[in-house]
């Protein structure tokens, strides 16, 4: 779908109460100030390992999961790679965990065990953020495929960056959705960069990404990722157009008339071209070098997506200066709480070393765990 | 006493470079080893010697590079394959295992598969269960494929000089916590190190190379043997200076390689100390230090005065958690116990 056809018509996002718009607006503060503090516990050393920040891009993570069912998070998963805290937030984890997980404490939803690149919240339909990039892709298309075998309507998101366009499992989930018809939105948060190596370098068709989806007859869109209530638009969409998609193999025969899910009409998978800016490093430990003349950051910023619907409100009448300044105290206000819980709660214990490892627990995992040394007393692993 | 203050880092770039020079066939390729100049640094500088067309930025793309690489290697060429880390070499098992080892052996020994594959393996600093990978007992297992795991700047080296020079897949497993090891030039064990030069490589001696499949005696003793490679040969160091306390002269032995073993060095310290503990930073179950456990004890039996003990990884995923972590890791104290129980001194 090109933009100029979107732009023509009804805009998904009109019929938006104000009380959804504001509360778009503050989870996207929420991120941002969330985001900051992890920068700051990083920098102190109460989060460790690599650790990637979701600032700039955090109207894709709201725009798009607003446009998921708001009734049952469980309905609509999402599943991506490792700069995961602002989907994770988005999709309804409480700041809490997420923050208690980075400091590698028990309470953090995963017990300390995954920290910042591995957030799972199995009751919002979170599916974690994945640290091997692309492998996020083939677990999308299973998520899927367990929606429509099961005949339920909900529809999966699969984020993953431009690098991650490049790997094969992303090729392979893209055929396996088209040829099953699966009901998954590819989601590509498309910043242009991965570490240091421009999208144009690493990707064939950096500049018309839309071929991608065309090798195999998938559906494409795209929208500003640094707009909110366009990436809203463009979700709204692409979700109605995904839901229910029906496996063309579940009728055996005339396997050389299989293209009907690529006639446009009929719901299908998606491949959604997001494009928008990382404000920051790749993690933390990343000094940026190859960046510093681009001014993309900069151009970014005066275009940024939470100034620009906080205008949008104001502009409209749909929220007072006084609102923002609440929606902003009380995010401010979680973020901080966020990291006095992750403080205050106890560090991931020896107990839970080898506790996770097996449902069905046996030998050394039944009794909480071994010691380092292995000797013939305990080597019956 | 060389004096040469070289980094681990700097060795490994050392004997790309020298290599390089010497022999045009060899290209190093991976994600960022050229504009970004090495997500560790390793390949810092190298574009500016050598340019675009010998060191390659590639995408994400491990199955693809890695198994070009391979394909370039039968044509003729010596491809260098820097996965950032090793963890992220899984994605292209199917070539790095299923083909380079192999290649010999399916063609009936028409095409060779002369290529390095090197990057960061062990534990890098909570970097979660994926990221954390030890790849020697899983790799070692498989046949047509040489394996290094050094411990100094110096065997970073040799080692891959002499993979470099070889004729078959040579995986260098390269340790992202020491890469700035040896900045402050002979420091840490350098005491323990039997002849002073073993921590840095000669410098202007571009034929230096280091045999693979022969173990290095870090530190001479007589009362138990341990049997390691990589960084835990520090931890085994350390630990020695703990024992030393308690009366216990321990025999380190690095095998530098596990595949080539050295098995004939390692026979010859059990034969003279009646004990031995093997410290692998892998998993235990089906492991380089259990393979080493079968061994000795195939050749040993009768010089042992016990069953020889094993420090691994705990046998679970790395978790993300900081203390834990450590826990989970061999450590200085785990091969002290393991040392005192084999000795009957617990
Ligand atoms: C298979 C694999 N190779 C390499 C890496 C190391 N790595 C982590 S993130 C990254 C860059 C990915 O960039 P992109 O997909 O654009 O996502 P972004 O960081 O921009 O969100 C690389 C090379 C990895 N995690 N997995
Ligand atoms: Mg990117």
């Amino acid at each position: 779908m090109s933009t100029a056809s979107a732009s023509t018509l009804p805009r998904p996002s009109d019929q938006l109460a104000p009380g959804q718009l504001q509360k778009m607006l503050y989870d996207m503060i929420l991120i941002r100030r969330f985001e900051e503090k992890t920068m700051q516990a990083y920098m102190q050393q109460k989060i460790g390992g690599f650790c990637h920040i979701y600032i700039g891009q955090e109207a894709v993570a709201v725009g798009s999961i607003s446009a998921l069912d708001q009734a049952d998070p469980q309905k609509d998963p999402v599943v991506g790679g490792y700069r995961d805290h602002g989907f994770a937030l988005a999709k309804g984890m409480h700041p809490n965990y997420c923050m208690a997980e980075m400091f590698g404490k028990v309470t953090g939803c995963a017990k300390g065990k995954g920290g910042s690149m591995h957030m799972f919240d199995k009751d919002r339909g979170m599916y974690g953020g994945h640290a091997i990039v692309g492998g996020q892709c083939p677990l999308g298309a299973g998520i899927a495929f367990g929606i429509q075998y099961e005949e339920k309507d909900g529809v999966v998101l699969c984020y993953l960056g431009d690098g991650a366009l490049n790997q094969g499992a992303f090729f392979e989930s893209m055929d396996l959705a088209a040829i099953w018809n699966l009901p998954v939105i590819f989601v590509l948060e498309n910043n242009g960069w991965s570490m240091g190596t421009h999208i144009a370098r690493g990707t064939a068709m950096a500049h018309d990404l839309k071929a991608k989806a065309e090798a195999f007859g998938m559906r494409y869109a795209e929208c500003d990722g640094l707009d909110v209530l366009a990436t809203f638009d463009c979700f709204a969409r692409e979700v109605a157009a995904t839901r229910n998609a029906k496996n063309p193999q579940w009728h055996r025969g005339d396997w050389d008339k299989l293209a009907y899910h690529r006639d446009g009409n009929a719901n299908g998978p998606c491949f959604i071209n997001v494009k928008t800016v990382r404000y920051q490093g790749h993690s933390m430990s990343d000094p940026q070098k190859y960046r510093k003349e681009t001014g993309e950051v900069e151009n970014a910023k005066s275009r940024d997506p939470i100034q620009g619907l906080v205008r949008h409100l104001i502009e409209r009448g749909l929220a007072t200066q006084e609102d923002i300044t609440a929606l902003d105290e009380k995010a401010k206000a979680m973020a901080a709480e966020a990291v006095a819980f992750a403080e205050a709660s106890p560090d991931m214990p020896a107990s839970e070393m080898f506790t996770d490892v097996y449902a069905d627990v046996y030998g050394p995992y039944i009794a909480g765990g071994l010691p380092g040394i292995v000797t013939n007393k305990n080597s019956g692993q | 006493m060389s004096e040469r203050k070289i980094q681990y880092r700097e060795a490994i770039r050392e004997a790309m470079q020298e290599e390089m020079r010497l022999d045009a066939r060899i290209f190093l390729m991976g994600e960022e080893v050229g504009e970004y100049n090495g997500s560790y640094k390793v390949s810092e500088g190298m574009l500016e010697e050598f340019g675009p067309r010998r060191i390659i930025d590639s995408p994400i793309a491990e199955t693809g590079f890695a198994g070009l690489g391979i394909g370039a290697a039968m044509y003729g060429l010596k491809p260098i394959i820097e996965f950032m880390s090793w963890s992220f070499c899984l994605v292209a098992a199917d070539q790095i295992l299923n083909n380079a080892p192999k290649m010999r052996y399916m063609s009936g020994g028409q095409f060779g598969c002369p290529i390095v594959f090197r990057g960061n393996n062990g534990a890098g600093g909570q970097l979660g269960s994926t990221h954390s990978w030890s790849m020697e007992s899983m790799f070692s297992s498989v046949p047509g494929l040489k394996l290094a795991v050094p411990s100094t700047p110096r065997d970073a080296k040799g080692l891959l000089k002499a993979g470099l020079k070889g004729q078959d897949p040579f995986f260098s497993l390269e340790s992202e916590r020491m890469l700035g090891m040896g900045a402050r030039g002979r420091k840490d064990f350098s005491r323990y190190l039997h002849d002073g030069d073993l921590w840095a490589p000669p410098e202007n001696d571009a034929d230096f190379t280091i045999p693979l499949g022969l173990a290095d005696i870090k530190k001479a003793g007589k009362d138990c043997t341990i049997v390691t490679a990589g960084r835990p040969v520090h931890f085994a160091l350390e630990a020695a200076e703990a024992l030393e306390k308690d009366g216990i002269d321990i025999e380190v032995v690095d095998v530098r390689t596990w595949r080539p073993l050295d098995i004939e060095t390692i026979v010859k310290s059990v034969q003279k100390t009646g004990a031995c503990v093997v410290v692998d930073q892998s998993w235990p179950f089906a492991s380089v230090g259990s393979e080493v456990v079968a061994q000795i004890h195939e050749r040993c039996f009768d010089d042992l005065d016990g069953p020889v003990l094993r420090v691994h990884n705990d046998d679970i995923a790395a978790p993300y958690n900081r203390n834990r972590e450590q826990d989970m890791l061999p450590n200085a104290r785990k091969i002290t116990e393991a040392v005192k129980a084999a000795l009957y001194r617990a």
